[in-house]
């Protein structure tokens, strides 16, 4: 049999390192879920695919430019909303965030890992469909920075809204919620439909959702049509300020 | 206060209009295993989840390894293992464990801790996939790797079979050895009776008796026998030294508790022949934990 020496030795890693371990956690079991890998790869894949090779759209200049950057929203939104909504409710619902709070990992050093987490997961996300639109012929203009700073504002108000929803309903009606919300954002926002192909009465409602307001931002930046977005990076702070206040404010941990 | 592990005064917890912990006082001592013994709906579980600081309390001081439950610098200090979960569903057994580790500044090694608690073949197993046993195992497991000073098991072997069982009292026998200090929660009285140096008996939110096993079971033996229902007492007990008490509960089952040594044998025996009584399954016990408990705690159902 194997010894062990349970003599008292207590002290907790250096936060870098639990962080760093946490987030690979993450990482490894959102790339092992398949429904997870459907919402955040093959299905982008299979729009970005679909709709800039079948003549659905009528976009003038290539399908591609016009579908690449709602895709590129389309996979924040999955992996920062849907994919850490669901993860985190069904965390919550088997008592891992319970336990993960008795660990030295504090709070603050397990928010800093899914945030880890849910970057690492769509810079792979946005690696892969810049890959694939580039052999169906995308040609990118635009600031890359000025995408990112999108990205990272629109992560921030998609990770307040999922954390929301996992932290104050129940693991089922998250799943439930979270899936139907991708669906919904998917069909409004912009991604591979353009807005104006939506009545005008409720064209100012779609304007203000934060999926909306990251497609044509982006959009806007890699077509190389205009200058900064500050509308969209408006609204998109103001999601995210909302969002994450009123996850701080409600999640409940247990 | 030095020497307390746990230091509880006056705790109450509320929920609702129920009152769950009731001016509970409890004090675990460093380097001891104390075991906290109740029925279902005690107040078990709340008092050792405030300990542990996963629930406030309303009133009361609470003071773990010296400090409060939700000071920052406890958590590296105590190890938690849950009744139950606390792992994601689809974890490895053996990556969980890593994980844990990496939370610590001078871990075991989490593939020395699988084999010592015979996990090493599930190591990648996912946790759903485990046995009820083998995910007991794995929280255990995760309670000890990061060297605490002190452990809190919840219902450790709730669910497991005998192998398991001892393996798990092996551990609580070692880690004592070790001089950490243990509080567990159990239903299980010969498990308390084992292990622990200090039994607290808890019901409706307070404590009802404690003291080490011996100190609770008391010194008395007692003479146990079958034989056919309705003999008469009294009589056997004429005959018996003065202090001797008898009851048949149930029915057919004899208890003759007193100064139990040969001569009382004998005169028992002796009457039950003039008597024409067969006895069956004479045998001298000493009171068990379990009888305590249940005197203390009732034998209706809740």
């Amino acid at each position: 049999m194997t010894t062990l020496d349970l003599s008292p030795a207590p002290g907790a890693a250096p936060l870098a390192q639990m962080v760093l371990a946490q987030a690979g956690a993450e990482v490894r079991a959102t790339l092992r879920n398949g429904e997870q890998l459907l919402l955040t790869l093959i299905i982008p894949i299979l729009l970005l695919v679909g709709f800039s090779k079948a003549p659905f759209l009528d976009v003038g200049g290539p399908r591609v430019d016009f579908v690449a950057p709602g895709v590129l929203a389309l996979a924040v939104l999955s992996t920062a909303f849907t994919g850490q909504a669901i993860a985190t409710g069904f965390e919550r619902r088997y008592g891992v965030l319970k336990r993960l709070g008795a660990t030295p990992l504090s709070r603050t050093g397990l928010m800093l890992a899914k945030t880890a987490a849910v970057i690492v997961v769509e810079v792979l996300q946005i690696v892969v469909l810049v890959l694939v639109a580039l052999a169906l012929g995308w040609s990118p203009h635009g600031n890359p920075l000025t995408v990112a700073l999108l990205v990272v504002l629109g992560t921030a108000a998609f990770s307040g809204l999922g954390l929301l929803m996992a932290g104050t309903l129940r693991a089922e009606a998250t799943l439930a919620g979270a899936n139907l919300v991708y669906l919904l954002l998917l069909a409004l926002g912009g991604v591979v439909l353009p807005v104006s192909a939506f009545p005008e009465s409720i064209r100012p409602l779609l304007e203000i959702l934060p999926i909306t307001a990251l497609t044509d931002g982006v959009r806007s930046v890699l077509t190389g049509v205009g200058g900064f977005p500050m509308g969209a990076a408006l609204v998109l702070l103001s999601w995210a300020v909302l969002a994450l206040a009123a996850a701080a404010r409600w999640f409940r941990w247990e | 206060m030095e020497d307390a592990a746990v230091e509880v005064r006056d705790l109450v917890k509320r929920y609702g209009p129920v009152t769950a912990v009731d001016h509970l006082d409890l004090r675990c001592r460093r380097g001891e295993v104390t075991a906290v013994l109740g029925p279902n709906g005690a107040g078990k579980t709340s008092t050792i989840e405030i300990c542990e600081g996963f629930r406030t309390s309303d009133s009361g001081s609470v003071r773990v390894l010296g400090l409060a439950p939700d000071d920052p610098g406890l958590k590296p200090r105590i190890g938690i293992m849950l009744q139950s979960g606390g792992v994601p569903q689809a974890a490895r057994a053996g990556e969980w464990l890593k994980l844990v580790s990496r939370f610590h500044a001078h871990p075991l090694d989490p593939s020395a801790l699988l084999d010592r608690l015979g996990l090493t073949d599930h190591a990648r197993t996912p946790y759903r996939r485990l046995s009820g046993g083998q995910q007991q195992r794995l929280g255990l497991a995760a309670a000890v790797i990061g060297r605490p000073e002190l452990v809190f098991l919840d219902e450790p072997t709730a669910g497991l079979d005998p192998q398991a069982r001892h393996a798990c009292w092996d551990m609580i026998r070692e880690l004592r050895a070790a001089g950490v200090s243990v509080v567990l929660t159990t239903h299980h009285m010969d498990e308390a009776e084992k292990l622990s140096d200090h039994v607290v008996i808890i019901d409706r939110g307070r404590v009802v008796a404690e003291g080490s096993p011996a100190e609770l079971t008391g010194a008395e033996r007692q003479l146990r026998f079958r034989a056919r229902p309705g003999l008469n007492l009294d009589e056997v007990l004429s005959a018996l030294p003065p202090g001797s008490a008898a009851k048949e509960s149930p029915a057919g089952h004899y208890i003759i508790e007193g100064q139990v040594d040969p001569s009382l044998l004998a005169t028992v025996t002796a009457w039950c022949a003039t008597e024409g009584v067969t006895t069956e399954d004479l045998s001298i016990e000493r009171r068990t934990l379990e009888d305590v408990f249940l005197e203390l705690t009732g034998r209706e159902l809740r």
